[in-house]
């Protein structure tokens, strides 16, 4: 390992880092713009300049590789004037508005200024002023302040996959910018608010509403989507501010995609912040006496022995139940011996029994191990950006092939589409298909099958051919499985995990449709279910126990409001497996409670016993229906067994999960800032009055 | 003074056949497949012997270049020869004169460097401007293709060798070499970050070696009379022939070659025709292109024009363009004219360079008028200390000698112009205020 001297200390660091990478590890703080991590290396904003033996002029340490026998100073006078310079011409044409720029308070050109600018500058020509960009309805653009370190540039083309964004111009008439104004077509461009190291990129939807000093931060989970991604919650008062990411080297990175940043102003809006009966036919506002005393009366009226009582009552469970929510309504279902739950809304033909079979087994950081991948009924763009972007990362590094059976999508990375017809599945285990070969010959084979394969009547099938490819062409082998589930709801995998689901001759979602539509089951529990055909429910008496009033509230007849994922303690499984908690920013509004506190009082309300009175009883509980809760933020291998339904794949054209990557469930429907990404990219028809604009 | 035989560049002024035949008669392919057999080391080890300098500005040895080229090429990664052909420097005329007068040298010496650099493709990149050169240098190439001088078996010698024309666009910064290589990939041209050198990762990322036309174009010669006759030409360590351009104040403005370390007044009194009005007419010379400092007439009476002793007189070789400038000059007004220049063709890249030109160029106007105070002198000297060597390109660098020239020898000249400004109009009101844009 090669040694360099650094301000007279010797140190050995690894090949191939760089000085600047050296510097961090000894604990010596280099000032930097453009240089980040996780970018492409550019080079060009210079503060990062060293004085180097043996060279004349100062380098930059970004882009300096380290070689033995290395000998810099830190500290020079001469390192202390570059960076003083760099400052210097950093800021003539800076307009110095921090009074009135949202970056105040987390700029690093402010902090680097007061660090090593300095404290007056000689410069008295006018100051250089850039027209502003449309960089879509969520990034506010400010490019006079912008000092060309290139970071967004080189986020958007290389991590993003969107060559949209590029530097036009030269000399100090050079832009950042969209070469046609246009909205940046990216699931990830709220990221490069967090690159942008002064104020020329913010985020347009918490634009001037706050001073990052003022906020409170939690540390949380995204629910959002099935991905887990590790955010910040910056709330101030009772209100979520903001959403950012968090470092998590083995899920996000530290990227998050624009749903799950700014989809939070719809936890603002068509909350239920109290209680709802249905009373001659119109939802009245009540207290939760009367609202629980209404689904007393209503479960005390259905006649017979208790099985049979017990059968006419089900429950279906929401994408964005946390674990502790799903035991209670288990409890629940339990305790009125109903056998009628299920946890797969969309129908997913997916079973409890082997834990292989729903897992996202490779883990998203094992992607990069992956040489092959083969993408069945899911555009990963949409339905999981951050993974996508893995992929892509994967895809750059070379030697990766990568493949699609569904509609032809744009992926951000090259992709054979294998057209969509399912029955190829049948081809490629046969060995007839030209792709069959290149699985033979990859070492780490993958697989990724989605909800558009899983959900169609024929699941079971394609599910199995899946396992099928997995055994014949070696994904699933010592220290490797390839294959995966990718899962839309945050809630699935914890539901599969807790066996909410229907056991045998019990009815699963299609079945309890049914059984509400022709009178077998009269009552029907909600616990944030919204993505089902509410007209079947309509002659059932429906509980409902969410958030946000959307779907299944509408059709209820009795409204428990619940706490959403910002305002609650709780527990949810991403797609991999991993278990992680959220914690509580602000509290839930008016008289909505957290939701295992509900399903607990209801509990007692119906005279049935609970097991136990704390969140910390509630968690051991957890631990007790299944030992995974047992461990946070941990990957434990699946064991692979027998999966899947034998029977013919049918012909129809596989289809994707989710049109409108921005409107996906209960609070990204009642976002703003969503709608108009939704509208702005042209995915839904915006209904405008005569007045609009 | 050079006699006739020793020139390497006979159709200088395009007086002869430009093409196959005319080269043929100057004496150029003349066997070459003698020399390639003799391989690359040879090859290299002659031209280092020359002390043959890189004719773009920097002076560095080509054969040394040649040298840091991978030994064996590794798969997949082809070697590369990029011929720079951007001719932008203000002032010089020197490749644009070979292209299109004499393009036979330029292909024979490509097809040698690229044999001891291992290349089997060549590139030469060609200033957009020079659109005629462009159509006689294509025109050369396939000539060459045609008689088997370039091909699958250039020159009989078993080598692989071809070349290709590519029109460059017309930036100043696409002559840097990176920027250029930048620029041949199809992308915006911004110099690369160093290391990586074009040796180890060039041209789409493999092995290249960019010279200059007028190096590559000189070779065949040097390899052909020896390099002990090129060494015998000039002075040790700046050696051979040069191509030397002659403009401004002179009563005739010309391109010539000459023996390298000529003395700057021998150069402009017996090629030039002498200064307007008299040597004593004479007020500066910028001796190497708009990127080197001015020397005042007192330095011109004994410089000779090579590296080392216009390193010397704190100025430099550049490109070998000679600017003349008579007593007439506004040397404050011509420097601020380069500062426009620099600021115009700065890439945009690094900070100091983006920020530091147009401020330099602002002050400079300023200096023009007069409206400016004392202490703006001693300002804009330190801000070229602040740009200089600390960018990624010697663009940066380029852009502040001109001014660092001026100051360190017509100082008085700008102090004078404050001063009656000041004297005319009153002194400036505040900071700021005298700017030419706040005016109104």
């Amino acid at each position: 390992m090669p040694k360099v001297t650094i301000d007279g200390v010797e140190y050995e660091v690894e090949a191939g880092l760089t000085l600047l990478q050296a510097c961090e590890i000894a604990g010596i703080e280099i000032p930097r713009f453009c240089y980040h991590e996780r970018l492409r290396i550019a080079g060009n904003c210079r503060m990062c300049l060293v004085e180097m033996e043996r060279s004349p002029k100062p380098v930059a340490s970004c882009a300096m590789p380290v070689n033995d026998g290395m000998v810099v100073y830190t500290n020079s006078p001469m390192v202390k004037a570059a960076r003083e310079g760099v400052m210097e011409f950093l800021l003539i044409n800076h307009p110095l508005d921090c009074p009135i720029c949202d970056q105040g308070g987390e700029c690093d050109l402010q902090d680097q200024a007061v660090a090593y600018g300095a404290a007056d500058s000689p410069f008295h020509e006018n100051k250089r002023a850039v027209k502003e960009k449309n960089f879509g309805p969520l990034i506010n653009t400010a490019m006079t302040r912008c000092i060309h370190c290139t970071r967004c540039i080189r986020f958007a083309t290389d991590i993003a996959g969107v060559e949209e964004l590029g530097a036009t111009g030269r000399g100090e008439d050079m832009e950042v910018g969209t070469y046609v104004t246009k909205a940046l077509s990216s699931e990830l461009s709220g990221n490069m608010i967090d690159l942008c190291p002064v104020g020329a990129l913010t985020s347009k939807p918490y634009a001037f509403s706050a001073r990052s000093w003022e906020l409170k931060k939690t540390e949380s989970i995204d629910v959002l989507d099935a991905v887990g991604s590790c955010i910040r919650v910056d709330s101030r008062g009772g209100e979520v501010m903001r959403v950012l990411p968090r470092l998590h080297e083995d899920i996000n990175e530290e990227w998050i995609s624009d749903k799950t940043r700014f989809a939070c102003d719809g936890l603002k809006r068509q909350r239920l912040d109290r209680p709802y009966v249905r009373r001659d036919g119109r939802l009245q506002e009540a207290t939760w006496d009367e609202a629980f005393a209404a689904i007393r009366d209503r479960i005390g009226d259905i006649k017979g022995t208790k099985a049979a009582r017990g059968d006419k009552i089900a429950a279906i469970a929401g994408d964005m139940a946390c674990c502790e929510s799903i035991l209670g309504l288990k409890d629940l279902m339990t305790g009125l011996a109903s056998p009628h739950m299920d946890c797969r809304q969309d129908g997913a033909r997916l079973s409890a029994d082997s834990r292989a079979s729903y897992l996202f087994n490779t883990g998203i950081a094992g992607i990069e191990k992956s040489d092959l991948c083969l993408l069945i009924g899911t555009n990963p763009r949409i339905e999981a950006p951050i993974i996508n972007a893995r992929l892509r990362k994967r895809y750059l590094m070379g030697g990766f092939t990568a493949a699609t059976i569904g509609p032809e999508a744009d992926l951000t990375y090259g992709v054979e589409n294998l057209g969509s017809d399912p029955r190829v599945l049948k081809k490629i285990i046969s060995g007839d298909h030209g792709f069959a070969e290149l699985l033979k010959g990859a070492s780490h084979p993958m697989l990724i099958i989605g909800q558009g394969a899983l959900t169609r009547p024929d699941g079971g099938a394609i599910l199995n051919a899946a396992r099928g490819i997995a055994d014949k062409y070696g994904l699933v082998k010592d220290g490797w499985n390839g294959f995966n589930v990718l899962h839309t709801a945050a809630a699935r995998v914890g539901g599969l995990d807790l066996g909410f689901i229907p056991g045998e001759g019990s009815r699963d979602v299609n079945g309890i449709l049914d059984g509400a539509m022709n009178g077998d089951i009269e009552v029907v529990y909600l616990l944030g279910a919204d993505e089902l055909d509410m007209t079947a429910l309509e002659k059932a008496f429906v509980i409902y126990q969410g958030h946000h009033g959307d779907r299944g509230a509408h059709g209820a007849d009795v409204i428990l409001p619940g706490a959403a994922y910002t305002e609650k303690e709780a527990t949810f499984i991403n797609t991999e497996g991993r278990v992680q908690q959220t914690h509580l920013a602000i509290e839930p509004p008016g008289m909505a409670r957290p939701d295992w506190k509900i399903l607990r009082a209801l509990q007692q309300v119906l005279g049935l016993k609970t097991r136990y009175n704390t969140l910390e009883a509630l968690r051991g509980c957890l631990i007790e229906a299944n030992p995974i809760f047992g461990r946070l933020d941990h990957l434990t291998p699946a064991s692979w067994g027998g999966f899947g339904l034998s029977g013919e794949i049918k012909a129809p054209a596989l289809a994707y999960p989710i049109i409108n990557f921005y409107m996906t469930d209960p609070i990204s429907r009642a976002s703003e800032t969503m709608a108009q990404c939704s509208e702005a990219f042209g995915l839904v028809q915006a209904r405008k009055t005569g007045t609009d604009g | 003074m050079l006699r006739d035989d020793e020139r390497i560049f006979t159709n200088l002024y395009g007086l002869q056949d430009w093409k196959l035949s005319g080269a043929l008669k100057r004496g150029d392919w003349d066997d070459t497949k003698s020399i390639l057999v003799k391989g690359r080391e040879w090859i290299i080890e002659e031209i280092t012997q020359s002390g043959l300098r890189g004719r773009g500005g920097a002076g560095f040895s080509p054969g040394m270049k040649w040298s840091f080229m991978p030994k064996t090429v590794a798969p997949g990664r082809p070697h590369y020869l990029v011929i720079n052909g951007d001719e932008g420097e203000p002032g010089t005329c020197k490749d644009r004169e070979i292209i299109r007068h004499d393009p036979h040298k330029l292909i024979e010496g490509a097809l040698i460097a690229g044999l001891a650099i291992n290349a089997h493709v060549g590139y030469v990149y060609v200033r957009g401007e020079f659109h005629n050169e462009a159509n006689h240098l294509e025109h050369a190439i396939q000539e060459a293709r045609e008689r088997g001088f370039l091909g699958p078996n250039a020159c009989g010698s078993g080598w692989a060798f071809d070349l290709f024309v590519h029109r460059g666009g017309g930036a100043y910064i696409c002559g840097e070499e990176t920027a250029l290589l930048e620029s041949l990939e199809g992308r915006k041209g911004q110099p690369r970050l160093k290391p990586p050198f074009p040796a180890n990762a060039g041209l789409y990322g493999c092995p290249t070696t960019v010279n200059n036309v007028e190096t590559i174009a000189v070779v065949p010669e040097i390899l052909r009379r020896g390099a002990d006759w090129f060494a015998s030409l000039g002075r040790p360590k700046n050696t051979g022939t040069k191509i030397f351009c002659i403009s401004g104040h002179v009563n005739m403005p010309c391109t010539v070659e000459e023996e390298m370390s000529i003395p700057l007044k021998e150069l402009i009194e017996k090629h030039a025709g002498g200064v307007r009005g008299g040597w004593n007419n004479l007020k500066a010379v910028i001796p190497g292109g708009c990127s080197v400092p001015m020397i005042p007439k007192s330095l011109s009476e004994t410089v000779l024009m090579d590296f080392d002793s216009l390193r010397e007189a704190q100025s430099g070789l550049g490109t070998g363009a000679v600017i003349v400038m008579d007593k007439s000059t506004d040397l404050i007004a011509a420097i601020a004219r380069f500062s426009k220049f620099y600021k115009h063709e700065s890439c945009g890249q690094c900070s100091p360079c983006r920020e530091g030109t147009g401020w330099m160029w602002r002050i400079m106007e300023r200096f023009v008028t007069g409206e400016a105070r004392i202490e703006e002198i001693d300002l804009i000297e330190q801000i070229t200390k602040k740009i200089e060597g600390h960018t990624i390109c010697a663009l940066a660098d380029a852009a502040c000698w001109p001014i660092q020239g001026l100051i360190r020898h017509f100082r008085g000249d700008i102090e004078r112009r404050i001063i009656e400004n000041e004297l005319s109009v009153g002194p400036p009101q505040s900071d700021g205020a005298s700017h030419p844009n706040e005016a109104a």
